[in-house]
């Protein structure tokens, strides 16, 4: 497809706002498919709404336009999100996205991707799992590591923002220990779930722990991530997007955040597999990378 | 293993002679068998292209699904796997069937419950696939028996429901369920209902057509949303209006879609009513004061009961419903025009079934509806349950 992946209804283009006109402009999916889209391109397109429903500086925001600027083939990607702060963000875009319920994300995904790999199977169609660390590794944990273990060809991505944000800021899983949240008034009482090695050990084929304070480095774990996922097997990239609103950060400050947590929390951790890792040099040597 | 490119014009990708659902089920010739329901879905499942299948085990069901993915392995059907759990396997399901699959499931009981959160977001997404649903007891106490308590939780799902009694229906439904639930104007899902172990486990003739034809594949884009698989521009449903405004606007447009949802489930009725000969069909004496409204099994012991109460000169007729959504209440006003009195044998003790009746017929039928007799838990129902709940009611105080 689908170079005009999102259309407005020309009836109604005298009434659209600006931006939803530029999303349909300037989201321009196609334009560089001989060469690998990027973060570069960020200034000169649109991947997301301004006024989308995300609190002002949340940088679940700036991880997601990052996320979308670097897809392999973005009009032949289909994400499935989940409930929670992610689900606000992708009614704002002009990609395929498909909400379920909360935490039946990879199940939805599985049957997603098996469905597309049946009915098109000369076509790449990627399909990429976008949810929060509340679906991913709470309610959803089960059918993310069952996914995991059926070696689905998905990509998992989890906007770890260590709280349900969009419930009013009650501990996960993910919380650290000792934080005190609402449903944890005298602190969490365990450690935080190392999902990454979780996913490592259940089958992934690349794991990244990681922040979304580098937009590059976010970019090639996205890159890296579907490409693996297209040929080998899941893929998984847990990345710090924190809810400055939680945790009592200005809107500026979620970069400083990220930042500090580059080296504690989310101190780098990377797992490849060897196949992955044989088939990234195929991918460069192809200019996929 | 087969290919979905192997598929031509006119055979599908297993080499089957594709062919439409009223040459499948009103004139191809037919042979007769001596099957099971679950041997008797995979016939059914055998003959309907179908795409995908999703599967877990639990009693009665599981012979069902591995006869599903014996169909896989042998290349009828397109693709096959095990999920995790049933709440796991219907959310499998619907990324199949949102993805453009003709897509099959089966489950029971306890599978149904843990499963519940799917079928109205199902509804909602409007996926036509179909869901076989063999009920048994739920828990607790633990049970495997035969109870159709689940069948109510389904009711307001926004699903079609439909309710084989035996196993000849339980094969040509599943057939014309597939068709149905694709019809573009309706284009819900349907769930298939029989009760478990009378008829999953129990062999009956049966007459079959050959297994050299198939139904044509579903046609994805005839839907009124389009497939997610990026072939066209995406259906865009979850507008920000829709879910996380308070204003009018979003309770507007969820409250319409949810009238749509069970508009769509009305407008199956012509072709119910084309695919099973009527939403209701009717035995016994047509002319009879006295009618028993059942679904299921429970149509079985009743027509029994009914031909005891004929050898006593009591003229009764059984109103078997074939459908419970959309619920055939215009028919059945119809059906108890001169009937005093009727009852509704049921497999289960809430009586979901008299609710129903009661509630369709409140201020249209002057008929006396007597719910029960009622069993549960895995008890058979004899016709002498049934007549002696006709006696106490025609000869008060004396019994059967």
């Amino acid at each position: 497809m689908a170079i005009d992946i999102y259309k407005i209804n020309p009836e109604f283009r005298d009434i659209m706002p600006q931006e939803i006109i530029d999303l349909e402009e300037n989201a321009t999916w196609a334009q560089n498919q001989k060469k690998p889209r990027g973060i570069k391109e960020l200034p000169d397109t649109k991947e997301l709404l301004e006024e989308h429903s995300l609190c002002a500086g949340c940088p679940e925001a700036a991880a997601l336009r990052y996320v979308l600027a670097a897809l392999p083939k973005p009009e032949e990607t289909i994400i499935v999100n989940s409930t929670g702060c992610t689900s606000l963000m992708f009614p704002h875009i002009a990609l395929h996205t498909v909400h379920s319920l909360f935490g039946n994300q990879n199940a939805v995904a599985s049957g997603i991707k098996r469905s597309l790999a049946w009915r098109f199977p000369d076509k790449v169609k990627d399909v990429v799992v976008l949810a929060g660390d509340g679906a991913t590794v709470d309610i959803g944990l089960d059918y993310t590591l069952q996914s995991f273990f059926r070696q689905e060809k998905i990509t998992t991505i989890c906007f770890d923002n260590e709280v349900y944000a969009n419930t009013g800021g009650q501990e996960s899983g993910m919380t650290p220990k000792g934080q005190v949240f609402k449903m944890a008034p005298e602190g969490k009482k365990f450690e935080k779930v190392k999902m990454w090695e979780l996913a490592t050990t259940s089958g992934c084929h690349y794991s990244i722990n990681m922040t979304a304070s580098a937009p590059k480095a976010v970019a090639k774990a996205v890159r890296e991530a579907i490409l693996i996922a297209r040929d080998i097997g899941p893929t998984y990239l847990n990345i710090y997007t924190p809810c400055i609103l939680e945790i009592g950060l200005s809107a500026n400050e979620g970069l400083g955040e990220m930042k500090d947590q580059d080296k504690d929390r989310f101190a780098s951790y990377k797992y490849v597999s060897d196949e992955a890792a044989a088939h990234l040099i195929k991918c460069k040597e192809e200019g996929l990378l | 293993m087969s290919k979905i490119t192997d598929m031509t014009a006119t055979k599908n990708w297993s080499g089957q002679t594709l062919v439409t659902a009223d040459h499948m089920l009103f004139e191809a010739p037919r042979t007769k068998h001596f099957m099971t329901g679950s041997e008797v879905l995979k016939e059914a499942v055998k003959r309907c292209t179908v795409d995908a299948s999703v599967s877990y085990p639990i009693t009665p069901q599981s012979e069902a699904a591995h006869l599903i993915g014996e169909l896989w392995a042998e290349g009828y059907v397109g693709m096959y796997f095990r999920g995790e759990n049933e709440f796991g396997v219907m959310a499998e399901v619907a990324g199949c069937a949102m993805a453009g699959s003709r897509t099959i499931t089966t489950t029971s009981g306890p599978g149904t419950l843990r499963a519940m959160e799917n079928f109205p977001q199902w509804s909602g997404t409007r996926i036509p696939c179909q869901l076989i649903l063999m009920a048994r007891g739920i828990n607790s106490p633990l049970t495997i028996q035969p109870d159709n308590l689940e069948v109510t939780f389904m009711l307001e799902t926004g699903c079609m429901i439909w309710y084989a009694e035996n196993v000849q229906e339980l094969f040509d439904m599943s057939i014309a369920a597939f068709i149905v639930a694709e019809k573009p104007d309706v284009h819900v899902p349907i769930v298939t209902v029989v009760d478990g172990f009378f008829v999953s486990h129990t062999r009956e003739s049966v007459m079959l057509p050959e297994d050299d034809i198939a139904l044509f594949p579903y046609e994805p884009y005839k839907s009124p949303l389009p497939p997610i698989d990026s072939e066209t521009p995406p259906g865009r449903f979850l507008r920000d209006p829709f879910v996380m405004k308070s204003n009018y606007i979003s309770y507007a447009t969820h409250a319409s879609w949810q009238w749509e949802v069970r508009s769509a489930v009305e407008r199956s009725r012509p072709y119910a009513e084309h695919f099973l000969g009527g939403l209701l069909h009717e035995t016994g004496d047509l002319d009879a004061e006295i009618a028993f409204i059942t679904c299921g099994t429970a149509s079985h012991q009743a027509k029994e009961g009914q031909r005891e109460l004929a050898k006593l000169g009591i003229k009764s007729k059984v109103i078997k419903l074939r459908t419970i959504r959309p619920f055939p209440t215009k028919e059945l006003v119809k059906s108890l025009e001169g009937i005093k009195h009727a009852w509704v044998p049921e497999f289960n003790v809430v009586g979901w079934l008299e609710k129903e009746v009661k509630t369709a017929l409140y201020g249209k039928s002057d008929t006396n509806i007597i719910g029960g007799p009622r069993v549960a838990g895995g008890m058979s129902l004899p016709a002498e349950a049934i007549i002696q709940e006709v006696m106490e009611v025609l000869n008060p105080g004396k019994g059967a």
